[in-house]
């Protein structure tokens, strides 16, 4: 049986969600070891076994919070080269994408990125990538006997507990850092705690680009995300301006997102943000131009001014909500 | 302060790429390149430092000969000198050859910040920079949306999930920017003139010590096995607002039953 690895992140004192949908995928490709680093890393190994795990290898090291990349890429490379697992999975999260390059560079190994499907026929893999603003899906293999890299953005798979779930055998590594990886030294961690429904779990979204003019027009957005019941999202363009902070961005660098229904008010639709959105069950766009690449795959195309469509819609909304 | 920047040339963002289908690569002939925009953050707060603190700013990129432009580019803005590795062997490389190739180069400027964007506009993998790292014995300090150099340290702001973290090293270190940092200046027409007058040196694989078989599409080892076009959303309803867009919506709304 296939040996499958998933970095099972810990962020915030949680397994984040990414890698719970790799456990989930991972157990339909063979036999599971998570591989959890960090304070508390060893509260979470019953729910990485409810998710699939039938291993779990632990460490508990205030290293992996205090300092970026460099001792989870250590401590992974050399779990990886002792025991050569068949795939090693990595959610494409910032800390995720950190590790797994400086693992690619350290394990000298292959590695695909963004892979919407992953499937392997003995140790022959085969992964879907979606390219060019993905409308051309390809099929990538990494050949040879090392262990393979794969990193997966979130949303790609659907997390789900085993109606049976597993006790893992968990290990606890012995390990110890030298100052040798303890250089990108985390001073300070600032969360910006947003209101109403998260991004991801929200299933109205409705987002703004720069056709919004400036920043002070966000307000309509959330006037409207309000009469919807939904979260507020952006692209990386405002974003970047500073107009709202990074927790709403939508897109390739930001949230992937999977609403019911997306509304995109000012936005273009360029690739950069519509990775992060086009999973949307209904997608409405507007934007003052016709020509905007959104209108090729929006289901409703409002051709005119956000700025006068989004106040007018809300007052629409709520005189019909009586 | 010696500052390496690495830049890529890419196909123009805004057109459509497609694939061509026996070689499996990207087409490139006859599509209009530019220096990456997301490169032009990290040129600027390249420049930035050097205005401030003095220095010089390398630009290096891999790539074929009219990647020459972008790093010309680079030297418009500002940049002291450039580096250009181009060989015919390295095309079809990896991201992680990518990565060995430009570390390569760079080890020899001696350099005491690396900086990079997260990802390039039209791979995105984001591997090459922490590989880049990795090869230097940098740390890397990544997605900086602000950047400090002081007392022989970099600190940055680190864009994280739902906020941000302050994170520093020692330099030499490598740096990976947002497009967050800064406005990237326009390069006015004395820089484009002074541009062409600035050194380029030309290195190839065999300069950097590679044989042929490591790098390149030989030296890969990820391999493409086919595509096919993925299932794509059709356009719906395109409609000019004549001043009955909130009652359009609103009712499309009601007929998929959100209101």
């Amino acid at each position: 049986m296939a040996k499958i690895w998933v970095f099972a992140e810990i962020a915030e004192g949680k397994v984040h969600r990414v890698s719970l949908e790799l456990l989930t995928k991972a157990r339909e490709l063979g036999e599971v070891t998570a591989v959890a680093l960090g304070p508390g890393a060893s509260n979470h190994t019953a729910m990485l076994g409810e998710y699939g795990a039938n291993r779990v290898l632990v460490h508990e090291d205030s290293a992996y919070a205090e300092y970026l990349a460099e001792p989870a890429a250590q401590t992974l490379g050399e779990l990886v080269t002792k025991e050569n697992p068949d795939l090693l999975l990595i959610g494409t999260t910032y800390n995720g994408r950190d590790i797994a390059a400086r693992l690619n560079a350290r394990l000298n190994c292959g590695v695909i990125t963004d892979g919407a499907s992953i499937t392997l026929d003995g140790t022959s893999l085969k992964v879907s990538v979606p390219w060019y603003s993905a409308t051309t899906l390809v099929d990538v293999t990494i050949e040879g006997g090392t262990t393979k890299l794969v990193l997966v953005r979130p949303k790609s798979f659907t997390s789900e507990k085993l109606v049976t779930p597993i006790t893992p055998q968990v290990e606890s590594l012995n390990i110890t850092f030298d100052n040798s990886v303890k250089r990108a030294h985390i001073v300070e961690s600032v969360v910006q705690k947003s209101e109403g429904p998260t991004l991801e779990e929200s299933t109205v979204v409705v987002s703004g680009g720069r056709g919004l003019k400036q920043a002070e027009n966000f307000s309509l957005l959330t006037a409207l995300a309000e009469q919807l019941n939904g979260a507020v999202g952006a692209s990386r363009a405002v974003v970047d301006a500073g107009w709202v902070p990074y927790s709403y961005q939508v897109g390739q660098t930001g949230k992937t997102v999977k609403p019911n229904v997306y509304i995109a008010a000012g936005i273009s639709g360029a690739i950069q943000h519509t990775v992060g959105m086009k999973g949307a069950k209904y997608i409405i766009a507007i934007n003052s131009d016709a020509d905007a690449p959104i209108f090729k795959f929006a289901d409703l195309g409002i051709v005119g001014d956000a700025l006068k469509v989004l106040p007018a819609l809300t007052e629409e909304i709520k005189k019909r909500k009586g | 302060m010696n500052i390496v920047v690495c830049v890529k040339q890419v196909p123009e963002p805004t057109g459509t790429n497609r694939m061509d289908p026996n070689s499996l690569r990207i087409v490139r002939e006859g599509i209009d390149a530019v220096l990456d925009p997301a490169d032009e953050f990290s040129i600027e707060a390249a420049l930035q430092i050097v205005e401030a603190q003095g220095g010089t700013v390398t630009v290096v990129s891999m790539g074929p000969t009219r990647a020459a432009e972008a790093i010309r580019r680079g030297l418009a803005m500002g940049a002291t000198q450039g580096i250009h590795i181009s060989d015919p062997a390295l095309s079809g490389s990896d991201a992680l050859t990518t990565a060995k190739v430009l570390a390569a180069a760079i080890k020899r400027t001696n350099p005491d910040l690396v900086l990079c964007a997260t990802e390039s506009s039209d791979a995105y993998t984001g591997m090459v920079p922490g590989g880049i790292a990795h090869f230097l014995g940098l740390p890397q300090l990544t997605f900086a949306k602000k950047l400090t150099v002081a007392n022989g340290k970099a600190t940055i702001q680190r864009q994280i999930e739902g906020g941000y973290q302050t994170v520093e090293a020692a330099l030499p270190a490598l740096v990976t920017v947002t497009g967050s940092i800064n406005t990237p200046r326009y390069p006015a027409l004395k820089g484009i003139m002074q541009a062409k007058k600035k050194p380029v040196e030309q290195l190839t694989a065999a300069d950097l010590g590679f044989g042929p078989d490591e790098v390149g599409q030989k030296g890969a080892k990820e391999r493409v096995l086919g595509w096919q076009p993925a299932e794509q959303r059709k356009a719906g309803q395109v409609v000019k607002d004549d001043g009955t867009a909130a009652t359009v919506i609103a009712d499309y709304l009601a007929s998929i039953k959100v209101i």
